[in-house]
């Protein structure tokens, strides 16, 4: 309140104190926001030019939405106003600006954008940086309205480089000709392609040749601060250019001048150097000038002291790599990589991955390649490079005889890497009987190899090991007896890993009951695997995109799929359950999908006893059949049109009855990958006659079709007194939607008909993909989504125990990722996930915090998109 | 635009520090953190650029000080390089020869020099005249006020 008090002032230093502390300390709910804004508003029309500035001073330190409102309108007019003091205007033009970014639906597009056009050509050099970098900001949003700019700009610019350094008298900076205003100008340009105007651009080509022969030209002077400002502009000159990539001598001419950079005495001319070649690399007008320069690079990767500037040489390498250079920079890498810094080794060895794989003329090159590199860094090799190598190796045939040749004398070395061991498992296991007419690698010779290092290796090796032994009972009959005598071993019959006995016990059973013929069948060479987008890229761009969240998370399906049987690594991560179950009827739920939701109905202790049973079986019609049988003692009435009951219940499972009257029980089960799903809809009679002429049919509203696809396959027409019927429904997500579609049933029953409309259980959240991310990326992220629209928040009473486990099985249904140890709080939950529907992917956040004395929650989402947020929130807070 | 301003000394200690988009007080501490112990760990003779999550970092160092300013991804370091220096030179100009000490006793004229020169992330005024100016007027007015309050009523 005294704040206030001073802030209303008529004297300077109280007024000056109290813009300070408000800047500092006020936070945008304050009770005192009104008042605040009251003692601005009284200072913007002071027309007292200090105190107007102290005002907009404040607003753009606090930036907050109410500011916004009650200021957006009039900051424009005092911007373009006539008689607006220079510096008021600087100030008022950054003002708007902060403003917009923080509320851009709050500053009004109006007439005063043209006259903020034409602030660039105003006397005022100070104005005219302000007013660049405004129309900067705003032109990146709509670049129709501020076309006027280009013209502007372009003769603005042609005025400075053509100007003798004296003109400018202050803004000269350092003999160098406003170089904040030229370095603004440029950027300005930058949101246009080329001007269509010849006269203009050949102007604009004037100017960036005139940038470009200053640089030769000798120094005015000695300083540092000379020769910045300078390249400054010319950096941002060659921005440009890169930018616009249609005029070939000026490309060509960019990439000499850097060429020249990057032997260049200073560090961080070298490093800048190294860094806009990389976008010079992409364009196919400059691609060959930068590939001459290879040997300085690799020079400077080998030499250089910093390695922030070794860090940017790779990425030029990697960049500028193509068919003809590829083996020599390939080498190169893997050359530096024995003593790189650790701190960029992870990095390295996925360029390299990808590199050797993009480039590979012969696939021999590209197994020994990607072997070496396991040899060297094998600890930095994640899965997704060495699933990539047998993803390679299987779906070329040329390659799979040379590939166990290489890999069965690589393990010939005393210490190999684990990684190698998990490659050479695999390869062998597959194409072992390629290599085995030579006496130095017979069966046995490779078995023992292979089991020579079983012990040395981690238990989801091993069971990668025991699948390879499988398979060579399959390929030698001649060792089966060997291999049987080690699964029957004690340590691996019991073995104190479930998963280590369970696949010994099954695969000695599997090799004594099967005939020759079944085994060849079940342990049949893997299939090719469809061509896809690289793993390891999708992995790469995760690690060097952090402004978006990460497309796809492969891992997470790659690890289940290895633990479950290694033969399936890949196979899990497209097909249909079905093929879970190819190797060996294990009766277990399905590893990734389904143990959230196995998790939920176990902890929850939820009302529907037959949803463990549900999941614990494989396929989808043994379930039904559980699924009559438990239910038809149970009978809950509950006739109505539309019935929403039971729909709240799904959002966090996804399988249980949705409906049940007298006559019918209706479960589901779904699954869900991506921005596709499925639901078995089951149909259970619950009476003695038949049901007639049954039709079920899936209705969504006129918006709902537009953001998702839904299609029911046809049912049969009569359902028999206490049998089921299965009906499956496909679904498509298109965007993100709130609406959900209505399963509309109609059969005869006793003569009578009978209709039922059932709200079907499809939510927004049934398309996430969990994200783990570390407690850094996640504050980094929360506040990447920072806009106000983005965040919705709501506050209400717990409906249910608050238990932490059960909340927690209830988060992980609702599909995102729970983070353990990333809320300061041990109390909060926090997870994060990611929405995929077929046009976007949205990056999800969310936090709970409990509050036991209370019995209530807070729940906050954050994502990329508004109505996104608000849906999830509707969603989840009903839940607990 | 800026994203953020930090001073500190050799030892870490943080002089002062500037913010350009509200965060809260826990990654203010993080980042903090975060600069002090990345640029304090380089070599002398580096280069003056990080790359640092999504964001730049400048720095450089003026005799026990540390300045380091994060700017976004896609603006131009050399430039940044420069927006430190003349902040720096506007701080010489200001105090006369300035040290460390005087920002540590006058942090409030070191803000208000800041704010003339930048404002939102954005440059404002080059011109080092033009800045000098308005907190020489500022400081008038100032004065001119002291010296009206410590009169005697009558």
């Amino acid at each position: 309140m005294e704040a206030v008090n001073l802030l209303s002032s008529n004297k300077y230093t109280e007024k000056q104190i109290g813009y300070l502390f408000i800047s500092v300390l006020v936070n945008s709910n304050s009770d005192l926001i009104s008042l605040i804004n009251n003692g601005i508003k009284n200072d913007l029309a002071s027309r007292n030019p200090t105190f107007m500035n102290l005002a907009l001073h404040c607003i753009a330190n606090v930036g907050s939405r109410e500011m916004a409102e009650a200021f957006a309108s009039q900051i424009p007019s005092i911007l373009v106003a006539g008689d607006t003091m220079d510096s008021v205007k600087q100030s008022a033009a950054l003002c708007l600006l902060r403003l917009n970014r923080t509320s851009p639906d709050l500053v009004p597009m109006g007439e005063w954008t043209a006259r903020v056009v034409h602030l660039l050509n105003d006397q005022h050099l100070g104005v005219v940086t302000a007013a660049a970098s405004l129309i900067t900001t705003l032109a990146q949003k709509s670049p129709e309205d501020f076309k006027t700019s280009i013209s502007l700009a372009v003769a603005r610019l042609s005025r400075i480089v053509t100007s003798a350094s004296i003109d400018l008298q202050d803004y000269t900076y350092y003999f160098v000709a406003a170089p904040w205003l030229s370095v603004k100008l440029l950027r300005l340009l930058q949101c246009y392609p080329p001007p269509e105007d010849a006269a203009l651009r050949s102007r604009l080509t004037e100017c960036l040749e005139t940038i470009l022969n200053k640089a030769q030209e000798p120094p005015k002077s000695k300083k540092v601060q000379h020769s910045n400002a300078k390249n400054a502009v010319l950096f941002e000159a060659i921005a440009l250019i890169i930018h616009h990539d249609s005029e070939p001598t000026l490309l060509v001419r960019a990439c000499n001048q850097l060429g020249q950079f990057l032997q260049h005495r200073e560090t961080n001319l070298r490093y800048l150097a190294l860094e806009s070649m990389c976008t010079l690399a992409s364009s196919e007008f400059s691609h060959e000038a930068v590939k001459t320069h290879i040997d300085t690079v690799i020079n400077a990767l080998k030499t250089e002291r910093d390695v922030s500037v070794r860090q940017r040489a790779v990425d030029l390498l990697y960049a500028m790599c193509d068919r003809s250079n590829a083996k020599q920079i390939v080498a190169e890498m893997l050359s530096y990589l024995e003593n790189a810094d650790y701190s960029i080794r992870e990095e390295m060895v996925l360029k390299v991955a990808i590199l050797a794989e993009k480039y590979a003329v012969d696939y021999t090159w590209y197994v020994d390649t990607i072997l070496n590199l396991i040899r060297i860094a094998g600890d930095y090799v994640s899965e997704e490079v060495w699933y990539r190598v047998i993803q390679i190796v299987i779906n070329q045939d040329d390659v799979q005889g040379y590939a166990a040749k290489t890999v069965f004398e690589a393990l010939q070395a005393p210490a190999c890497h684990e990684n190698l061991v998990k490659v050479g498992g695999y390869i062998l296991g597959e194409f072992g009987n390629l290599i085995a007419g030579d006496s130095r690698s017979s069966p046995l010779v490779q078995f023992n190899l292979l089991h020579s290092k079983f012990h040395l290796c981690s238990v989801p090796t091993r069971a990668l090991l025991l699948s390879a032994y499988i398979k060579f009972i399959n390929l030698f009959p001649e060792v089966k007896a060997t291999i049987q005598d080690v699964l029957r071993s004690d340590s691996q019959l019991r073995n104190a890993d479930v998963e280590l006995q369970q696949r010994a016990i099954e695969y000695l059973r599997l090799s004594c009951i099967a005939s020759t013929d079944i085994l060849a069948t079940v342990l049949e060479e893997m299939p090719p695997f469809p061509e896809r987008e690289s793993s390891i890229l999708a992995k790469l761009k995760k690690k060097k995109g952090p402004g978006n969240l990460p497309d796809i998370d492969d891992t997470r399906w790659n690890v289940n799929g290895s633990a479950e049987h290694s033969e399936d690594t890949e196979s899990t991560n497209k097909s249909p359950p079905s093929l879970m179950a190819d190797l060996l009827p294990t009766n277990r739920p399905r590893p990734a999908s389904s143990s959230p939701t196995l998790l939920s109905a176990g902890t929850m202790g939820s009302s529907h006893p037959f949803t463990d049973l549900l999941n614990l079986n494989s396929t989808p019609s043994a379930g039904a059949s559980l699924l009559v049988d438990v239910l038809s003692d149970i009978s809950t009435p509950a006739p109505i049109t539309v019935s929403e009951d039971n729909f709240s219940r799904f959002v966090c499972k996804n399988n249980g009855v949705i409906y049940e009257d007298q006559l019918l029980q209706i479960g589901l089960k779904a699954e869900y990958r991506q921005n596709l799903g499925r639901i078995y809809v089951f149909y259970g009679n619950k009476t003695s006659t038949q049901f007639l002429s049954f039709s079920s049919s899936v209705t969504s509203s006129d918006t709902l079709k537009t953001q998702l696809n839904v299609h029911a396959k046809a049912v049969d027409p009569t359902v028999d007194g206490g049998a089921q019927l299965q009906q499956v429904v496909n679904i498509e997500c298109l965007s993100d939607f709130t609406d959900a579609p209505v399963l509309d049933i109609q059969f005869r029953y006793g003569g009578t008909l009978q209709k039922i409309a059932v709200k079907l259980p499809v939510m927004l959240n049934k398309f996430f993909q969990p994200t783990e991310m570390t407690s850094q990326d996640f504050f980094q992220r929360w506040k990447q989504l920072g806009v106000p629209q983005q965040e919705v928040q709501t506050i209400f009473k717990a409906q249910h125990p608050m238990d932490t486990d059960v909340t927690n099985a209830k988060i992980l249904g609702f599909g995102v990722a729970l983070l353990i140890g990333v809320d300061p709080n041990p109390a909060n939950f926090v997870g994060a996930g990611v929405i995929h529907t077929k046009n976007t992917q949205v990056g999800c956040l969310l936090r709970l915090e409990p509050n036991t004395q209370a019995q209530m929650y807070r729940l906050t989402l954050r994502t990329s998109r508004e109505s996104v947020s608000q849906r999830l929130c509707d969603l989840l807070s009903d839940q607990f | 635009m800026m994203r953020f301003l930090l001073l500190f000394s050799r030892q870490g200690k943080l002089r002062l520090q500037k913010w350009f988009t509200p965060m809260s007080e826990r990654e203010k501490k993080k980042i903090i953190r975060d600069m002090t112990t990345m640029v304090l760990a380089r070599q002398p003779r580096s280069c003056n650029f990080l790359h640092w999550k999504d964001l730049k970092i400048i720095y450089k160092r003026y005799a026990s000080l540390y300045f380091c300013l994060a700017i976004e991804n896609q603006e131009n370091e050399l430039i940044a390089l420069e927006v430190i220096h003349r902040y720096v030179e506007l701080l010489d100009k200001y105090f006369g020869n300035v040290c460390e000490l005087d920002i540590i006793f006058n942090f409030e004229k070191a803000y208000f020099i800041l704010d003339e020169f930048l404002m939102g992330g954005e440059i404002q005024e080059t011109s080092k005249q033009m800045v000098n100016r308005s907190i020489e007027a500022s400081d008038m007015l100032q004065e001119t006020m002291e010296e009206y309050m410590s009169k005697p009523a009558f």
